[in-house]
């Protein structure tokens, strides 16, 4: 366990902070986004901001899947459940995300039958115990969670079960990276690669951000002190001008991802021409659907999607949180009229999301008064 | 159940299922169950290794220091992860 203790070691925290700070070019303001929400989490989990210097800033990014789906896919999903004989299953996050007439709770109180499952796999296994009910997966989540749906559908098409399908919502990573790198309104410095989603993809797919933006990047670990480490890395790169693809957390994710799951993904699923991002709007090639090969277990393609757009609620500030543009007790409704009981945007629904990990952990330091009378 | 989709947990494979070759009996936090293995056929993990699951997939090999300090870390967010292991606990996978 010496290990762990290492890593918990405030006095080595205090260390890195004093390094990363000596790294500062005077006057100079660095952001640095964290894609991933699990960072977000051990970002205010553990106050990571209040070692850091004043000068350097963490926005937190879209890599939350639950807080980027559109009201108008629940709104979708829930039209699925409520036809007759169907059994809608999903990971417990999706509970609580609001469609524009509820969440799944309410529409189950109006008579649908929506589940909650751990892993896709259990949905397949109501399938078969099942066979005069048609299931449903609602799959989501980026490429950390994507193969495990496609080796099920997989399954699922070996065994021929015909009341099973999947309504895919599954998003891409790279694309949401690159409308950042494009929004005008944010200027970055560099990125905290995410942690579980590079076991899958690897480190490359995140060479264009070094190459052809000069931004470096450092896939991270979820201990503070593997953060930190990694803030350090991105400031060291920045002092040496240089802008590369990092690997902090090498003890986890290889450089080249996990082949098989690439496979598992390729042969189930293919990229959508656009899909729509809660807040951030249609990004090109960003989501996964089904191939013609496994339409028999799309549900898109199985049952008739109204597929409307919805706006999100106007006090919403979602998409500004998302682009990390607002901290999340900048948004106007920020623990009043939007709370983790009583979620108007999906931040504040998924613990990984900013506004939830900011709410739960409610941390208000000095600096971060500063910044609130500021705003 | 199951609130923290992005979480991994850490298990140790005790068995390979003789039947199942992508099937495996791992233990977490005393709790065994299955989990599927098959994302990692290009080489598989043996009894004793541990792996990162995620949502009822073991995603990676880790080692047993990366084992430990993601369990710390995960017993450290508290609810989160007791309910990830309640949902790893009724989850049913063949
Ligand atoms: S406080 Fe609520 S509405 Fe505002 S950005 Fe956060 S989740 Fe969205």
């Amino acid at each position: 366990m010496r290990f762990v203790d290492e890593f918990r070691d405030a006095s080595t925290a205090r260390a890195l902070a004093a390094k990363i700070s000596k790294l500062c070019e005077p006057g100079r303001h660095y952001k640095f986004m964290e894609v991933c929400g699990g960072h977000t989490h051990t970002i205010y989990k553990h106050g990571l901001e209040d070692y850091l210097p004043d000068n350097i800033t963490l926005v937190h990014g879209p890599g939350c899947p639950v807080c980027v789906i559109p009201m108008g896919r629940v709104d979708d999903a829930i039209h699925i459940a409520r036809q007759p004989g169907v059994l809608m299953t999903s990971f417990g996050d999706m509970m609580r995300v609001p469609g524009s007439d509820g969440n799944f709770f309410d529409s189950n109180a109006a008579g649908t039958n929506i589940r909650m499952v751990y892993s896709p796999l259990d949905s397949l296994k109501i399938a078969r115990q099942h066979p005069d009910l048609h299931v449903v997966f609602m799959a989501i989540g980026f490429e950390t969670t994507a193969p495990s749906t496609a080796m099920t559908v997989l399954r699922a098409a070996e065994e021929g079960i015909d009341n099973f399908s999947v309504f895919c919502n599954h998003v891409t990573i790279i694309p949401a990276i690159k409308a950042i790198l494009d929004s005008p309104d944010l200027r970055l410095d560099g990125f905290l690669g995410p942690g579980h989603v590079s076991t899958v993809i690897g480190c490359r797919p995140y060479e264009f951000i070094a190459r052809d933006h000069g931004k470096p990047v450092v896939v991270a670990g979820f201990e503070p002190l593997d953060i930190l480490q990694s803030i350090y890395l991105l400031m060291r790169q920045l002092r040496q001008g240089r802008a590369e693809v990092e690997n902090q957390y090498a003890r986890v994710v290889p450089w080249d991802g996990n082949p098989v799951a690439l496979r598992a993904i390729n042969a189930v699923m293919e990229p959508r021409p656009y899909f729509e991002w809660r807040g951030l709007g249609f990004i090109s090639h960003s989501a996964m659907r089904m191939r013609d090969r496994y339409a028999g277990l799309d549900a898109e393609r199985r049952f008739d999607l109204p597929g409307v757009r919805v706006a999100d609620p106007k006090a919403c500030q979602c998409g500004e949180v998302l682009k990390g543009v607002l901290k999340p007790w900048e948004c106007k409704v920020f623990g009043t009229a939007c709370t983790p009981e009583t979620p108007i945007g999906t931040c504040m629904v998924s613990p990984e999301g900013a506004c939830a990990a900011y709410y739960n952990f409610g941390r208000f330091d000095r600096r971060r008064v500063r910044e609130v009378s500021r705003a | 159940m199951g609130d923290r989709m992005c979480l991994g947990i850490p298990g140790e494979i005790i068995e390979i299922r003789q039947d199942r070759p992508d099937l495996a009996t791992v233990a977490v936090s005393g709790v065994k169950r299955a989990i599927n293995i098959g994302l990692l056929a290009d080489d598989p993990p043996l009894p004793g290794d541990w792996v990162l699951i995620h949502v009822g997939f073991a995603l990676s090999k880790i080692d047993e220091d990366e084992a430990a300090a993601a369990m710390e870390f995960l017993e450290d967010i508290g609810q989160s992860y007791v309910d990830e292991v309640a949902a790893l606990r009724e989850s049913d996978i063949d």
